[in-house]
């Protein structure tokens, strides 16, 4: 089987988040942008089925502006098969409906088995995108995954949720999006950096898809959190203990 | 007017304190009426529970044999059909939520808002980004239903005076056969509830091993506390994923928080911004946590817990 992985670009999870002063959004200006860490662990699921002989081909796939092709040649890199980079114009808000749209039709072109998205991208932290292309293909979802074993069509995902890990048990094709714990991703090498410049890059205008905009969210300002302030010292637990029984705490 | 419908979050027959908080946040838009939709294959207990929770108008159920489990491609499709005639839809920003409302949101064609921490206006919301290193004032579009998630620590549990009605919903949709229930590997616990407790005691890598983790089981019990852990402890191996604490982990406002031997990363700081006070033990007097902490106590944690649960 094919498996399409999504791989976005964000702001460096290292990098200090910082608003603009006029509140019209995040300073992304000469930061580090890196791949999705949830997007990494996507791809290196997808190598390792793979390599295990359950997948023939990893296709990484990204929606974003035109210089997005060294991100993709990342992701190339580190192994995939091959890319498609959907191109954005130029301040293009892509908000997940549309992104789950946008790979929808990439699925009806490649028709892959299976499809592993990060739980959620770091920068907007929308966790949605996964559960909105599982509902509109009309296929199963297997979200927050930390274990992942495929067999005879199906696939086993242990699941990350509140009440410990849930284990389901998915008809392929599938969606599927990972949570930390399912695997760490290789590094990748200089030698596979040279190899990844002659594989094979499609670019495809976003508005060639066909993709209804339909309904978005308008964010209209940013500001930062309210800060908790560096509160007092105490010397020793007896301190401690009258400090809290102040409070009514103990 | 609007009119808000919440689904009810709920595992063994028991509620989950999370619809309540859901119903905080939804009486922030003075709306027409709020109702709790239980999907379950027995759904009476907890209904009966959810027509407690004050500001509900009704409860309604749809009881299925599938809904034994909370699969979101199961219970998606009964959720749209039982959408008509709301202007909002809302489920807690638990994983159960954010696995459940997208597939809500896209099958009734609509977008969704993620984690809503302040209600600004039935249209108008704040809500966290950058790991809560930003909040962002949204407008959702004012034709549509308003599918959300609700973040759970930025709102208080509704009081329990209610008397809702409890009306039986039948939907007419067919469930997908696709997706299968195994099971789940709960960690067992007497202890309270990490996510609800008012009380937690975390422990982090300074630990050093699982063993040493015992005292902070300890002292936990002392004062009937639930016990997180930072993501150090939890990739370290100390103690299960299900007790991490942290934008990556659980995001809880306990009344009181106490982290023992953790540096204070941003990424766990932003699991418990909301907590109402914060102490921090640690050896280092530089550590991050005591940025936000509100009273703080530098020294060997191998010598303070075993004190301190001995003085409480």
């Amino acid at each position: 089987m094919k498996i399409l992985v999504g791989y976005k670009r964000v702001v460096d999870y290292n990098v200090r988040i910082q608003v603009k002063p006029d509140g019209s959004g995040v300073v992304t200006d000469g930061v580090k942008l890196s791949p999705n860490p949830f997007d990494e662990i996507a791809l290196e699921e997808a190598l390792r089925l793979r390599e295990k002989g359950l997948a023939e081909e990893v296709i990484v796939a990204t929606i974003g502006p035109a210089d997005c092709q060294a991100h993709l040649r990342n992701g190339l890199a580190m192994g995939a098969n091959r890319a498609i980079h959907v191109v954005t114009e130029a301040g293009q808000d892509v908000q997940p409906l549309a992104a789950a749209r946008a790979l929808l039709k990439l699925i009806d072109k490649e028709q892959p088995g299976m499809v592993i998205l990060g739980k959620q991208a770091i920068d907007d932290d929308a966790n949605q995108t996964g559960q909105m292309l599982a509902a509109i293909w009309d296929r199963p979802q297997a979200t927050f995954a930390s274990k992942l074993d495929v067999a005879d069509g199906r696939a086993k995902v242990t699941r990350e949720v509140d009440a410990g890990l849930e284990v389901i048990d998915v008809e392929l094709p599938a969606v599927v999006t990972t949570d930390l714990r399912l695997n760490e991703p290789r590094f990748i090498k200089l030698p596979d950096i040279m190899k990844a410049k002659s594989k094979p890059m499609e670019s495809i205008p976003f508005a060639d898809l066909g993709v209804e905009a339909g309904w978005s969210l308008t964010n209209k300002s940013y500001a930062p959190p309210a800060k908790r302030s560096r509160g007092v010292m105490v010397k020793d637990v007896a301190e401690l203990v009258s400090a809290l029984k102040e409070k009514g705490l103990v | 007017m609007s009119k808000v419908l919440i689904v009810a979050e709920h595992l063994n027959g028991q509620l989950n304190p999370s619809t309540a908080k859901c119903v905080s946040c939804a009486a922030a838009l003075s709306p027409e009426a709020i109702d709790v939709l239980v999907l379950a294959d027995a759904p009476d207990a907890i209904a009966a529970d959810a027509a407690k929770i004050s500001g509900v108008a009704r409860v309604l159920t749809i009881a299925r044999a599938e809904n034994a489990q909370p699969l979101a491609a199961a219970l998606a499709p009964q959720i749209a059909k039982a959408a008509d005639g709301y202007s909002h839809v809302f489920g807690p920003s638990t994983t159960f939520g954010k696995d459940l409302m997208p597939r809500v949101a896209a099958l009734l064609g609509v977008g969704q808002v993620s984690d809503i921490m302040a209600v600004d206006g039935a249209h108008s919301f704040k809500r966290p980004i950058y790991a809560g290193n930003a909040i962002v004032d949204v407008d959702a579009p004012t034709d549509q239903t308003v599918v959300a998630t609700v973040r759970t620590a930025s709102w208080p549990t509704a009081a329990s005076d209610g008397s809702a009605s409890v009306e039986a919903l039948s939907v007419d949709v067919a469930l997908p056969s696709h997706t299968r229930f195994v099971e789940l590997q709960a960690a067992s616990s007497d202890r309270p509830d990490l996510q609800t407790a008012a009380k937690v005691v975390s422990g982090g890598r300074a630990l050093g091993s699982a063993e040493a983790f015992d005292i902070i089981y300890k002292l936990a019990d002392r004062m009937k506390a639930g016990v997180g852990a930072s993501r150090a402890a939890v990739d370290a191996g100390y103690v299960p994923n299900d007790m991490q604490v942290g934008q990556t982990g659980k995001i809880i406002a306990p009344e009181l928080y106490m982290a023992i031997g953790i540096s204070g990363a941003i990424q766990h700081l932003t699991g418990i911004k909301d907590a109402g006070t914060i102490v921090a033990i640690n050896k280092d007097a530089e550590a991050p946590i005591f940025e936000v902490a509100d009273i703080g106590l530098v020294g060997d944690l191998f010598q303070i817990v075993p004190e301190l649960t001995d003085a409480l």
